[in-house]
């Protein structure tokens, strides 16, 4: 699949000869742009897993008793969806993927602050994800805990933890060089002219990003580290018999895992800031909040952890003041949701494949936003707290939110690094299904929850069965929607229409070079003169 | 990068210095050992504490050269030292009042 | 890359402080159980504190805080291109490294000899702030003995380096950021050391 071979553009493309031959030539690179891609694939790879063992799971539910699996495999399964989706998808995805391709273009860079530290973050991925690979198929076989790992049960079960979660603890050290990488390249490698009020937004996300993923990531180590220790050194930290506390594994669990959300969600939310000005032809609208909007996100979102602990019996104060503060971040969220229906308010909007996941991304995202508040609420989450309310809402958030913003920014940023593009009508379709296969799966789930169907549990009570049957028949028409929109992109990517420099008009400067983009990304050093949303500024229609 | 120029000039701190501070490290060390010898109860721990604090900040003043950086970095410092008070203080609202 | 990237010493300095709030963070978990479980076994904690050898706890300090003025001035030195003095202050601080760990080693022996390990049958049988006591102690002291370690074998490098001078007056930002990193052992043991050794 080299487009060098066919676009005659290419000559000087990334895509040519680095000195090395195959393999070595893309495992050893230190371009960001080559380990964009390695990033893409592998947390692609693990999406499409986990999808597969999210289908799977559904297909159990979808009547009462056992469909296809017996309980230990159950809790197998949906442990790994969630160890797949959450560690090797979706908090290194946007960070090592669109983040490496995008941001030291987007700042005028030729690569970021640290390169080889770069490639060496990916390999740690990959080591991580071979080691909770590995964790499936020996020892205990695969963990059965729930990707929270909660003790008691986490330090007792004979299931393969310790090396699920040493894979974990390495995957999280790369995350943590990924933000090391990033915020020295922020605030160094900007080139001249390109102030802090002239960065994209996809740039201050990531910024805000990389703080989480620096400040928040090494409690989870620790607490990795902790769990490894109860198992492997019987040090009884935990252990109610020996003094311990399990609510102190929660609160220290939480204090990365509540961040860590927001790792999953800023970068998609800077994808939103930067494809809605472009697919509506205005400037954004109210560009300093937007950016202070993601600091505060993750300055905000790092003080409410002890809401997942509202049912564990940790006091009543704390239970008042991290409900309190959960309101708080909600605050920062609808101001960019403000901001994004202002820019398309008299915007000229066309309603391409990446516009379309977009904007389905603020209904979706907002749903989710909501349930949350239901959730932060102390009253009401006693009534909702682990059930299938909390499965619908988080789906709403991670992967109607981070996802679809996922699927958005594939479409359009891929052609730009292939040539090539997809075609609109499949693109259009399969959206289609994603959308209303996505609504019909998770909206079940939470007037499950409402109706008191826990989540994790292998069975449920017949009165539930109607709305797990049509929760899977979604999953069917999602994952149908999912398939049509890969193979659509990939073909297209492989062989469909050739692209040229800037296809949707975008001001920021990805699209000021040639496309595919050069190894060095800029001839010379760019100096910028324009706002990254203004249009006429760029010279563009 | 213009700023480039002044960032990348180094500061040297002399041998006398840096061992004049060594001295300070070692008489607080004695004196936090001293301390904890005294009946001050749950004095202790915060007595102990605010010492280590003190020989904290003259490892990361003098040692580590953060007297001699510039704004960013200590803003930086800050914020980590910051992050890590609200992690602990924002615990102890569970611990205390259980 | 076609051609070498400039070096930026403040870059390159930004990025070992960025990591080194990583590794504080890493450490304050295990100090935020500390304090959780301090605040409920206070009686506990300080009966075991008062069993620890303080000797070896104080003497290793102070080792460790002679060892940071020794890397301080390694990094003076190496301003001053002096490459011999930048050697000797290299090998006194790996060589303090090492007594560290030979101390702490010496320490764990007679721990472990008295019959004081995680899960061993005498802490699981006594009292239970006693066990978290310890339990804490073991893992605090030990990631922080794998740290020294780690700082040690890079300290070495880097004097190789200085010795085959890749390192020099004109390019040290190896030395500055190792000396960095040493500097963050001998904070973390800072607090260490009363926590565990003068909690009376």
């Amino acid at each position: 699949m080299n487009p060098a071979e066919q676009n005659q553009t290419e000559t000087g493309s990334f895509w040519n000869d680095t000195g090395r031959t195959g393999i070595a030539a893309w495992i050893f690179s230190t371009d960001h742009k080559r380990i964009g891609l390695l990033y893409f694939y592998s947390v692609l790879s693990f999406f499409l897993i986990a999808v597969v063992l999210g289908v799977l799971l559904r297909i159990e539910l979808m009547a009462p008793g056992r469909t296809i699996m017996g309980p230990q495999a159950y809790n197998a399964v949906f442990t790994v969806h969630g160890v797949l989706m959450i560690f090797l998808f979706i908090i290194p995805g946007f960070p090592g993927s669109f983040g490496n391709l995008i941001m030291p273009i987007q700042i005028g860079a030729r690569d970021v602050a640290f390169p080889r530290l770069n490639l060496f973050s990916w390999w740690l991925y990959i080591v991580g994800a071979a080691a909770i690979v590995t964790s499936l198929f020996t020892g205990g076989g695969p963990p059965d805990t729930g990707w929270t790992f909660y003790v008691p049960f986490s330090a007792r079960t004979g299931t393969n933890v310790t090396l699920a979660v040493l894979g974990v603890f390495i995957v999280g050290f790369s995350s943590i060089l990924t933000g090391v990488n990033f915020i020295t390249t922020i605030h160094r490698l900007r080139a001249p002219g390109m102030t802090w009020k002239r960065l994209p937004l996809f740039v201050w996300s990531l910024y805000a990003t990389a703080w989480v993923q620096i400040l928040a990531t090494p409690i989870l180590g620790i607490t990795l580290v902790l769990v490894i220790a109860e198992r492997v050194l019987g040090a009884g930290l935990f252990d109610p018999g020996r003094g311990g506390d399990p609510i102190m594994f929660q609160h220290l669990f939480w204090i990365y895992s509540h961040p860590a959300v927001y790792i999953m969600i800023l970068p998609a939310m800077g994808v939103v800031s930067e494809i809605i000005p472009v697919f509506a032809r205005k400037p954004v609208f109210g560009y300093n909040m937007i950016a202070f909007s993601s600091l505060a996100i993750a300055a905000a979102g790092s003080l409410v952890w002890g809401h997942h602990m509202y049912t564990s019996g940790m006091s009543d104060t704390a239970i008042l003041v991290f409900s309190f503060l959960t309101f708080i971040v909600a605050i920062p969220s609808a101001i960019k949701v403000f901001n994004w229906v202002s820019t398309l308010y008299k915007g000229s909007i066309s309603l391409e494949a990446p516009m379309l996941f977009i904007l389905s991304f603020i209904l979706l995202f907002s749903i989710g936003g909501l349930t949350g508040l239901i959730l932060g609420a102390a009253a009401t989450d006693i009534h909702v707290h682990d059930t299938q309310f909390v499965v619908g809402h988080f789906h709403y958030t991670i992967f109607g939110g981070a996802g679809f913003t996922f699927f958005g920014a594939m479409h359009y940023w891929l052609p730009k690094f292939y040539g090539r593009r997809y075609a609109e009508k499949p693109a259009v379709i399969g959206w289609a299904l994603m959308f209303v296969g996505f609504n019909i799966t998770y909206f079940s789930m939470m007037v499950l929850g409402l109706k008191g169907m826990p989540r994790r549990y292998y069975d449920y009570l017949p009165e539930f069965a109607p709305l797990n049957l049509t929760s899977t028949i979604g999953s069917w028409i999602l994952v149908g929607g999912l398939v049509l929109i890969l193979v659509n992109l990939f073909r297209g990517l492989r062989s469909g229409d050739p692209v040229g420099q800037n296809p949707w008009g975008g001001a920021t400067l990805e699209w000021s070079i040639p496309t595919p983009p050069p190894t060095e990304n800029f001839s010379a050093d760019p100096v910028v003169t324009h706002g990254p949303y203004d249009f006429k500024g760029a010279g563009i229609p | 990068m213009t700023k480039d120029a002044q960032d990348n000039t180094a500061h040297s701190i002399g041998y006398g210095k840096l061992t004049a501070v060594w001295l300070g490290l070692l008489c607080l060390t004695a004196l936090t050992v001293w301390v904890s010898r005294l009946d001050l109860g749950i004095g202790h721990v915060w007595g102990s504490l605010a010492i280590a604090s003190t020989k904290a900040g003259l490892v990361i003043a003098f040692f580590m050269h953060m007297r001699y950086e510039g704004r960013l970095l200590r803003l930086l410092l800050f914020v980590a030292l910051l992050t890590l008070a609200i992690f602990i203080g924002f615990t102890f609202f569970d611990v205390l009042y259980r | 890359m076609s051609h070498p990237l400039h070096k930026d010493y403040a870059g390159a300095k930004l990025g070992m402080w960025l990591f080194l709030f990583t590794e504080l963070i890493l450490f304050s978990g295990l100090f935020l159980l500390y304090g959780a479980y301090l605040a409920r076994y206070p009686h506990e904690f300080a009966a075991a504190g008062r069993e620890m050898h303080l000797f070896f706890g104080t003497l290793n300090t102070a080792i460790l805080i002679t060892s940071s003025l020794l890397v301080a001035m390694a990094v003076t030195a190496i301003q001053r291109d002096e490459r011999r003095t930048t050697l000797l202050l290299l090998g006194g601080t790996v060589l303090c490294a090492a007594v560290f760990l030979f101390n702490k080693y010496l320490e764990w022996s007679a721990e472990i000899g008295r019959g004081i390990y995680p899960g061993s049958p005498k802490l699981v049988a006594g009292p239970p702030g006693e066990s978290v006591f310890y339990g804490l102690y073991y893992l605090t002291v030990g990631l922080h003995g794998l740290h020294v370690l780690v700082g040690g074998t890079l300290l070495t490098v880097v004097a190789l380096r200085v010795r085959r001078g890749t390192i020099h007056g004109g390019d040290y930002v190896w030395l500055e950021n190792g000396a960095l990193y040493w500097h963050l052992v001998d904070l973390i043991w800072i607090f260490i050391f009363p926590l565990y050794y003068l909690i009376l």
